[in-house]
Parts: structure tokens; C-alpha cells; sequence
């Protein structure tokens, strides 16, 4: 079943917030305004909001080197992710965490680790956190395609399938582990044939057609509330740009790249609203704009906040 | 006086603050109904408080780790128990980067509160694979809290203190400490970190101990107490966070200082407790800073190997001897 206009609409404002967001972050960086590096989620859109347009503010997720899309899509304020990447004393983290250690308890966004299939343990805790309280929230872990080589993936998963834990294990599969193509790392097609080793469902999706992963999601989601265990979904995707800032990504061959550039999942998504009546050009035009003029106050918003004081580097190691 | 094992101490802990507090529980390999733990300190709890709240796992450290930080940081209190020191190593992502971090690089929003109870030491034959003291491996991460607890009284307050503390604990006792008794109170009692404890007054040597070597020292103090060397013997119980005035203030008293750790001597706590000493007492000291420790070593098998690399009274006596 299709989510509501609203929801449909909201779907949509989020994949743009995303997608200019990191563009922005982008030309930041090209002006020497955003310390050390970035991995953007521009291409990855869909993967994240057709997950988190299931979730509920009390829900959790964790997030990834590649995370500011996770956090964007879990409601993340704009202004202080993008205060948090320039290092500011107003972001999420004060300025001790970056653009890899995005994090923001109070909508269950459990943060971001930079260690590739850390937060896969650390997700299927949350599960059973929930699972001892007694609540009906949900986890959605994402990673990617490298992750799943880590022993952190099958150690987890496996714990959250023996004891039912309600986790949705989203695997974002862009095809490369920095410049390491899957088929040199694994013999499978599909990552979600794993889940056959700890009895847990694995699906496939097209994870640039917002709607098909909002679908699985869904269906994941519904599974892990009444408490019958974990889901493995992955997310076939790619990321429009290289790994980091610094990688112009010139082991994906040319062609591979046009051809998933066609498979954009925002044009195809306005295109899909358009055609079922939900939005009119003008009106998803509009949305864009108003998108844009958010993105500019967040920016606004980064670049006039402070750096954070020397001394402050000694404070939040302990409680 | 009530006198009860280490072993039991560490288990009557647990279970008053299971009961004190629903969100604690308990999580690890063996831990439950069928073993009890591998040394038996959970033995009982899951019969009383089920399989839920001790949770026995798959042979997975590193996500028994990682799952106690994910429930950690969303409202539980998990005590982890990793079934020997040395397997820490298997766990060391989640320990070291991510329990010991997620509250910092966060920006302070996240408590990780959070126990990992793991036995270190040798003396058993158990080789090199299960013997190790590896308590400076987590001194080294800003972050964690480290607890060498080395009687029953001490293993049952500070583990309580533990549990309640908002950080993540390395709490390292050894194996040798399990069977024995001491005078632990029935009556409700916590020990805050940081504060060291003077475990024999002395006052012509200080002997900085942790774990079992704490025994050791005892063991060698009274040795020496016949041929009229006063020995003083502080027990820092918390390394991380550290009672440097104790520490310090003995050593002035005393003038000499000899450190014995279990583990091995290069970049150890031994090195950590010199270097404290140096930087903090120098100009009190009348005669070199002296270590033992073990040797820099695996830990071998055979009793005649083992016992030669660890620690002993003897050496212990001998070091206090060549200073004073």
C-alpha cells in the first residue's frame, strides 16, 4: 500500500534536503571551509528515507562514515549537522565528532561510528534494550556492502536473529568498498543471501526506487514490532561521487556510472509524484526552493557560529 | 565477622543490584543456568532472575561488547562478562573505540554505563592464551575506568559502584582471587573509585600492589616484619581513576618504592605507577623506583616456567631488600 500525500510529500522534501545538503557540503569543501574529509550519501537518498518514513521519533537508528543522509532523514536539524562538519561549538557534537560522528539522542539517532560494521552490534544492543523494556521501537542499522564482511555483521546479526530482536539490518550496497568492487571481495550477488545463514528473511531492493524500499521497510518494520526477529534489506544503489572528497573514483568504469546516473532516485521519484497527481511541477519546484533557502540558513547558520574553545577538547570524556 | 569467598562477594553484588535495579542484567558466554560462568560467579542468578536478565550468548566478543553498548546507551545497565582477560583482544573495537568514545565524540550526549567483568592472571597452567594481565591496554584509552579489586570486601563495593557509574568499566579480577574469603560486611556498602587503600602500614618501604600480587606483597611483608623492615602496602583498587595523593603521600613517608604488578613490565601499569611517582615524589625518594614484575614474556605452561615468570614473595623481597 502507498503512504499518504503527506508522507509521499514528506518523502520527497527529505530526499532534496539530503541531496542539496551534500552538494552544499561539497562546494563548502572546495572552499576550505570543512576540516579533514566527507563521504557524501548523494546518490543514496532513497535508502535512507524510504527506511526512516517508517520510523516513529522514539525509534533508532545507527549510522555510518557515510551518515549525514541517516541523520537528515531521522529529522536531524540541518543547522547544527552542518555546524557539526565545520566543526562549530553548535553542532550535534560540539565540535569533538565531525562529518563521520554525526549523532542526535533525542530523535534516536545513536550516532554514527567510522569503524566499517561497528554499529551492527551496537544496533542489535538497542534491539535488546527494547526487547528487555518491553517498548515496541524498532532499530534500523544501516551500513554498506564492505560492512558485511566484517565479523561485527555476522556476530550481530546472528544475535539479533536467536533472540528475535526488532532490527531492521539495511544494508546500502553501492557496489564498492572504497575502490574495491564486491565481486573481488565476495562470491554472492546478493549480500541479502546471508540472512539464509542466521534464518532471518533477506530481501532485495532496487534502494534508488524510494516507494520499493519504503515497501520492505515497511513490512521489516511491522515484523520486528510484533517482535518476531530482524530483517536483512539491501539496498542496491550507488553513490554519485568517489568514496571521500578526495577520490575522483576512476576504477568504476564510465559507462556504469552514465547508467546508474539515469537510475537517479530523486528524478524518478518527482516523476513517479507528478505522474500520480500528488505534486505538480510548480508545486515540487517550490519545494525545491524552499529546500534550498533552508539549506542557505543552515549554512548561514554553521559559518557564523564559533569554533569551540581550545580547553573544551578536555571536557566529555567521562560522566 | 562475616567472612565470604571473592567469588561470592562478586555474585551478592550482582545480585542486589538486580534487584535494586531492573535495568541491570547480565550478559556473556556460560554465564546462565548451565555453567554459572566459567568460575561461577553468576552461578544461581539466572535461576532467580531468568534467562532475560542473564543472557547466555553465542562465542562472540566482540558483539557480546557491542551489544552491551547498544543497550547501554538506550537505558539499560549491562554487566558483560568476558570469560578470560585475554579474549578481550576479540572485543577491543567495541571496548576501545566505541564504549570508550561514543560518549565524547558525541559531544557528551550519550552515558555508556556499562561493566565488563573479565579475569586476568596466571598460576593455573593455562598457558598463554588464558594468563594474561592486560590492565594497561585499557589505562591507554581515555574513556574507560579500570577496576583491580583484590579482596572480597573491595570486589563487592566497587562492583556496585560499577554498576551505578554512567562509564564504561573494565572490571579485572583474577583467578586466583575467586576462592578467597575475606570479612565482607551484610550490611549495604559502596567504594568509590579513586580512592586507594593502605592494605599494611609500614614505614620503611612502600610496596605499590594490585590484584593477587597484593597478597604476594602481604605474604612478603610479613616476611619481613621478623627481620624488623616495616612494609607498607598501598592497593591503588582503581586504576583509571587513579588515587595519585595516596600513592605519592606513602612514598614520601617512606622514601623507597617498589611496584608489583602481574603484568609484564614494558609500557605496563608498573611503568604508569614509576612514571606518577617520578613526576610527583622525586625529591622524597632515597633510592631508585624498583619494579617487579613479569617478565616480558608470554606466559608459558609448564608450573616451573610459569612460576619463574610471574612474580613471587622471593622477588618481591629481594627488591625491597636491594633498596633499603
Amino acid at each position: 500500500m502507498l503512504p499518504s500525500s503527506d508522507k509521499l510529500v514528506w518523502m520527497f522534501r527529505k530526499m532534496l534536503e539530503i541531496r542539496h545538503f551534500e552538494e552544499k557540503v561539497y562546494e563548502l569543501y572546495g572552499q576550505n571551509l570543512v576540516p579533514g574529509t566527507i563521504h557524501l550519501y548523494v546518490g543514496e537518498e532513497a535508502v535512507a528515507v524510504g527506511v526512516c518514513a517508517n520510523l516513529r521519533k522514539d525509534d533508532y537508528i545507527t549510522s555510518t562514515h557515510r551518515g549525514h543522509g541517516h541523520c537528515i532523514a531521522k529529522g536531524g536539524d540541518l543547522k547544527r549537522i552542518m555546524a557539526e562538519i565545520l566543526g562549530k561549538r553548535t553542532g550535534y557534537c560540539k565540535g569533538k565528532g565531525g562529518s563521520m560522528h554525526i549523532a542526535d539522542f533525542s530523535i534516536g539517532m545513536l550516532g554514527a561510528t567510522a569503524v566499517v560494521g561497528a554499529g551492527i552490534p551496537i544496533a542489535a544492543g538497542a534491539g535488546l534494550s527494547i526487547k528487555l523494556r518491553g517498548t515496541d521501537q524498532v532499530v534500523a542499522c544501516f551500513f554498506g556492502d564492505g560492512a558485511s564482511n566484517q565479523g561485527t555483521f555476522h556476530e550481530g546479526i546472528n544475535m539479533a536473529a536467536i533472540w528475535k530482536l526488532p532490527v531492521l539490518f539495511v544494508c546500502e550496497n553501492n557496489l564498492y568498498a572504497m575502490g574495491t568492487r564486491q565481486s573481488m571481495v565476495m562470491l554472492i550477488e546478493n549480500v541479502a543471501d546471508r540472512a539464509a545463514a542466521y534464518g532471518i528473511p533477506g530481501v532485495v531492493v532496487d534502494g534508488n526506487d524510494v516507494l520499493a524500499v519504503y515497501e520492505a521497510a515497511k513490512q521489516a518494520v511491522e515484523r520486528a514490532r510484533k517482535g518476531e526477529g530482524p530483517t536483512l534489506i539491501e539496498c542496491k544503489t550507488y553513490r554519485h561521487k568517489g568514496h571521500s572528497r578526495f577520490d575522483p573514483a576512476t576504477y568504476r568504469p564510465k559507462e556504469e556510472v552514465e547508467e546508474w546516473l539515469k537510475k537517479d532516485p530523486i528524478p524518478r521519484f518527482r516523476n513517479k509524484l507528478v505522474e500520480m497527481g500528488v505534486l505538480t511541477e510548480n508545486e515540487a519546484k517550490g519545494i525545491e526552493e524552499e529546500v534550498l533557502a533552508e539549506i542557505e540558513e543552515a549554512v548561514k547558520f554553521a559559518l557564523e557560529s564559533p569554533y569551540p574553545k581550545p580547553e573544551e577538547a578536555l571536557e566529555d570524556v567521562y560522566a | 565477622m562475616r567472612e565470604i569467598s571473592y567469588r561470592d562477594a562478586l555474585r551478592e553484588a550482582l545480585r542486589e543490584e538486580m534487584i535494586r535495579d531492573p535495568t541491570v542484567f547480565l550478559i556473556g558466554e556460560d554465564i546462565g543456568r548451565y555453567w554459572g560462568g566459567a568460575f561461577k560467579v553468576t552461578k544461581g542468578l539466572a535461576e532467580e532472575f531468568g534467562d532475560e536478565r542473564v543472557r547466555d550468548t553465542p562465542i562472540s566478543e566482540n558483539a557480546i561488547i557491542g551489544v552491551a553498548v547498544g543497550a547501554a546507551i538506550t537505558g539499560m545497565r549491562p554487566v558483560a562478562e568476558i570469560m578470560f582477560g585475554d579474549l578481550t583482544a576479540l572485543a577491543m573495537d567495541q571496548i576501545a573505540n566505541q564504549a570508550a568514545k561514543i560518549r565524547y565524540m558525541f559531544g557528551g550526549q550519550a552515558k555508556v554505563p556499562l561493566v565488563i567483568r573479565t579475569p586476568f592472571g596466571g598460576g593455573v597452567n593455562i598457558a598463554a592464551h588464558h594468563s594474561q594481565s592486560l590492565e594497561a591496554w585499557f589505562m591507554h584509552v581515555p574513556g574507560l575506568q579500570v577496576v583491580v579489586a583484590s579482596t572480597p570486601y573491595d570486589a563487592k563495593g566497587l562492583l556496585k559502584t560499577a554498576i551505578r557509574n554512567d562509564n564504561p568499566v573494565v572490571f579485572c579480577e583474577h583467578k586466583l582471587l575467586y576462592p578467597l574469603t575475606g570479612h565482607v560486611p551484610e550490611e549495604e556498602y559502596t567504594i568509590p573509585f579513586g580512592v586507594a587503600d593502605v592494605k599494611r602500614e609500614g614505614t620503611d618501604v612502600t610496596v605499590v600492589a594490585t590484584l593477587y600480587m597484593v597478597h604476594k606483597a602481604l605474604a612478603a611483608a610479613e616476611t619481613l616484619a621478623k627481620e624488623g623492615i616495616s612494609v607498607e602496602v598501598v592497593d591503588p583498587r582503581t586504576l583509571v581513576p587513579l588515587d595519585k595523593e595516596t600513592i605519592t603521600e606513602s612514598v614520601r613517608k617512606t622514601g623507597r618504592v617498589v611496584i608489583v604488578t602481574e603484568d609484564c613490565k614494558t609500557a605496563g601499569v608498573s611503568a604508569e605507577l614509576a612514571a606518577l611517582i617520578a613526576e610527583e615524589a622525586l625529591d622524597y625518594l632515597d633510592a631508585p623506583i624498583k619494579r617487579v614484575t613479569t617478565f616480558d614474556v608470554p606466559i608459558p605452561f609448564s608450573p616451573p616456567l610459569e612460576n619463574f615468570v610471574i612474580p613471587d614473595e622471593k622477588r618481591i623481597i629481594k627488591a625491597i631488600k636491594e633498596i633499603i
